[in-house]
């Protein structure tokens, strides 16, 4: 197992830890969402599961080898007179530190059908070289 | 119900989930934590709606099939392709599934829609009329 990539938890500590809004009013909860994260020689590659998130309510932040990805939920219907109750309907939070070394500025998003495309594609001195060998 | 590829690693992570689903989202209906997908259900007068999260699926690999009052959902999510590499995290789940749950109602089968809108699909499934509340007219002589 590679310490490439560690999840942060200092934001979320808990999945159904209810935070505050960004305006103060509402109560809503906020979820951790599942991610795949697959490594190659060119690039990281995460997939996560956001439903219910459209890309203008998408926000994703690399800054100091540190990814955060929040999904706002917009369509939130009356939650009185449920027959079946079972999962809760929030926002989505997580963040990652990235332990290899990313071209911050090509790191592109792809948001479909609510799974979070994410591709890093790594610096040039990270990736691995092949040394030619010269004959004399 | 989803497989997820064996990763040693998440299982921790799962069992993390499974608990949060048991106490922590799980609403009035006890479920076993084998149910995918979870499912809200409610309603008004006319229509019971079903809804339920699934990313990374489309209507084309749903099958929605209404029978009196049973509403049954399928489908099948195939895991992202790479060759080589390396698998960080796998915490998404992959397969298929079906899943059918009783509804308080019949409903008529001719009149359901589906809306499947960023991985979210909602159920609209209009009550049959026999199960529909009834004003009755009382007239005077």
């Amino acid at each position: 197992m590679s310490t490439t990539m560690t999840t942060t938890n200092q934001n979320v500590s808990h999945d159904t830890e209810r935070s505050k809004d960004t305006n103060g009013t509402a109560q809503r909860a906020t979820y951790q969402p599942r991610f795949d994260i697959w490594e190659g020689d060119d690039e990281l590659v995460l997939y996560g599961d956001l439903p219910g998130v459209d890309s203008d309510n998408l926000d994703v932040n690399f800054e100091n080898r540190q990814l955060t990805i929040h999904g706002q939920v917009s369509h939130c219907h009356d939650e009185e007179g449920y027959l079946f109750s079972e999962y809760g309907v929030g926002d989505f939070q997580r963040t990652f530190t990235i332990g290899e070394a990313i071209n911050g500025e090509a790191i592109s998003a792809e948001l479909h059908n609510g799974v979070l495309t994410l591709r890093l594609p790594k610096s040039e001195h990270a990736k691995p070289r092949r040394i030619e060998v010269q004959v004399r | 119900m989803l497989a997820t590829r064996w990763e040693p690693w998440s299982e921790l992570n799962r069992l993390s989930r499974e608990m949060d689903r048991l106490f922590g989202r799980s609403g009035s209906v006890a479920t076993g934590v084998s149910t995918f997908p979870a499912m809200n259900v409610w309603g008004d007068n006319d229509n019971l709606y079903a809804e339920a999260e699934l990313p990374g699926f489309s209507l084309d690999d749903l099958e929605i099939y209404v029978i009196a009052n049973q509403l049954t959902l399928k489908g099948e999510r195939r895991p992202p392709e790479h060759d080589g590499g390396t698998w960080h995290r796998q915490e998404r789940g992959y397969g298929k599934f079906s899943r059918t749950i009783e509804l308080p109602g019949d409903i008529d089968a001719e009149r359901v829609s589906a809306e499947f809108k960023n991985g979210v699909l909602r159920v609209t499934l209009p009550k049959s009329e026999a199960v529909k509340p009834r004003r009755i007219d009382v007239k005077a002589n």
